[in-house]
């Protein structure tokens, strides 16, 4: 990441990453204002990596994912910057360019699989039709590919589950049944947008084991959206933490969880109950609300929560603060002097976590 | 948000053992019938929603029932404010028995007995103003204040940290957290004892979940408040419950004091479920062993035999699917419905099978 600075005010090549995002900016004119989803939002991600990106709702990572995969209606989205996968630039690209890419070079899991599965069609004849029109295959060919998906994915009798309908399956089944889908055309990216949220803990486990070892299997490179920190926790290599639609930490899980230097991940991770340590007596949350992406907070979108803002003479109010690199690979968007941060993890916020 | 410091403190909180039984459910169930045929209904089966379930809270504890979806907890809250009629069993809440208790004699008790909603936008009517949804309590139940209704209104929005002015908005001018705050100052407007939350902060932002999860605490050390948190999420129960019950299928399968319960579980279901819980901890990644269940949680139209979970037990036996293990008291204040428990006493299996009958 360190010469990608240096490499766009040269040219606007293709770049080294499988994934590259430069400057992703994602607005919707809206009648009471502009909405901006996502604002400047760039990172990178290789194959074989998972990134993990968490954040509350309204901070713009489900607008980023579907961004990702071209899904915004132009007409009413503005969408700038450049999305590189593979060494082909998708927000440049026409509709039906990025149609070709989508199923087979990238796909997603969604949220809820009921809403986001044909209640009309049965299971193998949404995952056969995905699969044919990318590959040239008869359809008896398909459906076989299409059992065998689902045995991957652990559905007990595939070969009689492919005919029902998504309603006859419980929600850790569909749940299966969505990645079966997502995975029949082997894509290199996998973006999974909040997979376990609607489901179980035990079910939850099952499904993480089954995204942790199909990416191993297929060295696809996996976005996990999330808002659970535990789960990306037990997935992530690389964790991005977006606030207000942009990203206001990055950084290697380890730093992440063990050397947080942004004030909103330490309010995250102090407000979590925790099962791995000692019970404390009260959490730490965070104050206020998330801000309405219409009216962002002038200057450090995160001020007017941050405990700790007073503590740059007005400068969080009037001064975006930017995204810096404070060590290799990990990087900081935080007005704070890098020793003040790190006394204040230090002595005032992981001794309560 | 009265009281803002912060303690580590792993001392149990005050009453949390002592305290008269406020509310007791024995032998608990609820079937509802399955029916076929258009113009004659007969019924052809039951889902087993609760099957039997016994517990007490005393007056100043929190409970704690934690279970996958399905196993019958929502409806256990239900059936405590009487929105549903039992099937059998008995609810005494006071010394009082209200399980069958008409209508009108469950009104004026309503007032003791409040609930909290899950869904903060839902559980709002959209067309009143927050002063008349906090007041409709004073209003239904005729509660004359001091100072009016109105001031009334302004003090209990107050003590769930909102901003009196707020009397006279609309819920959709609220945020998801606001409205949970609504919705608990209506349930704390008539001073209520018990209050059943289903599922209190499951809908919020991670962020605002800790501030609901605070204010339940405050409200429950200023007004000694009795709480039946009904939630899915084992960290938010452990961190506000005196006592755990843990349910799977329609049957309470171990319950506990809370810190028994979270470092020495005994049912091998419990054990499982902790597990399953992803920590936010990556450098625990590796060395973690998780139990990995298999398949989903069977249907309540068709349970198990015997025990219910033997059927994705790694523990099973031939006996667990013969046999209904009952609950069992192994530990002072730890009963465990299962043949083969975990983290026990040596002499467990043999105590479990006398109660079963089988020694």
């Amino acid at each position: 990441m360190t010469e990608k600075e240096s490499q766009e005010t040269i040219s606007v090549q293709a770049p080294k990453a499988f994934l590259e995002v430069r400057d992703l900016q994602i607005h919707f004119p809206t009648d009471d204002g502009l909405v901006k989803s996502v604002d400047g939002l760039s990172f990178g991600l290789e194959r074989g990596r998972t990134l993990g990106i968490v954040g509350e709702s309204g901070s713009g990572k489900s607008v980023t994912s579907l961004g990702l995969l071209g899904l915004h209606n132009r007409k009413n989205a503005r969408v700038s910057g450049e999305i590189w996968l593979d060494g082909q630039e998708i927000v440049g690209s026409t509709p039906d360019q990025v149609r070709r890419m989508r199923g087979r070079k990238m796909s997603m899991i969604f949220q809820d699989p009921l809403s986001s599965m044909h209640p009309f069609y049965t299971i193998g004849a949404q995952i056969i039709e995905a699969y044919r029109i990318h590959n040239d295959v008869s359809k008896q060919v398909a459906r076989k590919h299409a059992v065998e998906m689902l045995d991957r994915v652990g559905i007990p009798q595939p070969d009689k589950r492919v005919d029902d309908y998504p309603h006859q399956f419980s929600g850790g089944m569909r749940q299966r049944a969505m990645i079966a889908m997502a995975l029949s055309c082997d894509p290199e990216l996998l973006i999974a947008d909040e997979p376990t949220t609607a489901l179980d803990v035990t079910v939850q486990a099952q499904i993480l084991d089954l995204i942790r070892d199909l990416q191993k299997e297929f060295n696809s490179a996996v976005i996990i959206i999330t808002h659970d920190l535990g789960v990306v926790a037990e997935l992530s290599d690389d964790i991005l933490v977006m606030y207000g639609g942009r990203c206001v930490e990055y950084g290697a899980v380890e730093d992440i969880f063990h050397a947080p230097e942004h004030p909103y991940t330490w309010g995250l991770l102090g407000s979590m109950p925790r099962l791995d340590r000692d019970r404390t007596e009260r959490l730490l949350p965070i104050k206020g609300s998330p801000p309405s992406l219409i009216n962002v907070p002038q200057g450090c979108a995160f001020s007017p929560r941050c405990a700790f803002a007073e503590l740059n003479e007005g400068r969080s109010e009037t001064e975006r603060p930017e995204l810096r690199e404070i060590a290799p690979g990990h990087r900081v968007a935080c007005h704070l002097d890098r020793e003040d941060r790190q006394r204040l993890w230090n002595e005032e916020i992981r001794p309560k976590l | 948000m009265t009281t803002p410091e912060t303690t580590a403190v792993e001392e149990p909180r005050p009453s949390a053992s002592q305290g008269e039984v406020l509310l007791e459910v024995s032998g608990l169930r609820k079937h509802f019938p399955v029916t076929r045929g258009a113009i004659v209904k007969r019924q052809v089966g039951a889902v087993k929603a609760v099957d039997g379930v016994d517990f007490s809270v005393r007056t100043g504890q929190t409970l704690g029932l934690v279970g996958e979806s399905g196993c019958g907890k929502t409806t256990t809250g239900r059936m405590i404010m009487r929105l549903l009629e039992p099937t059998d069993g008995r609810i005494v809440f006071e010394g009082r028995d209200i399980t069958h208790v008409s209508q009108g004699t469950m009104r004026p008790l309503r007032r003791d007995i409040q609930m909290i909603f899950q869904d903060p936008y839902s559980s709002l009517n959209p067309r009143k103003t927050v002063g008349a949804i906090v007041g409709a309590p004073f209003q239904l139940q005729s509660v004359q204040t001091e100072s009016g209704v109105k001031k009334a209104v302004q003090e209990l929005l107050d003590v769930v940290g909102l901003n009196p002015e707020h009397y006279n908005r609309y819920p959709h001018e609220f945020s998801g957290g606001q409205r949970q705050r609504i919705g608990i100052a209506r349930t704390l407007a008539l001073r209520p004892k018990l209050i059943v939350a289903d599922e209190p902060v499951s809908a919020l932002d991670v962020s605002i979940q800790a501030q609901v999860v605070n204010l339940l605490e405050d409200l429950q050390d200023e007004f000694g408040l009795t709480y039946v948190v009904i939630a899915h999420d084992l960290s938010v129960v452990r961190h506000i419950s005196d006592r755990v019950g843990v349910m799977y299928l329609g049957k309470m399968v171990e319950l506990a004091d809370n810190k028994d319960l979270y470092q020495t579980p005994m049912h091998p279901y419990t054990v499982a479920l902790m597990s399953a819980v992803p920590v936010p901890d990556p450098s625990a990644r590796s060395k973690r062993e998780r139990i990995r269940l298999q398949g989903d949680v069977p249907s309540p139209l068709n349970p198990p035999p015997a025990c219910r979970f033997h059927t994705r037990c790694w523990k099973a036996q031939e006996v667990c699917g013969q046999v209904e293990p009952p609950m069992v008291e192994l530990a002072p204040g730890h009963q465990v419905a299962c043949h083969f428990p975990e983290n026990a006493p040596s002499d467990a299996e043999d105590r479990v099978a006398k109660a079963a009958g089988l020694a």
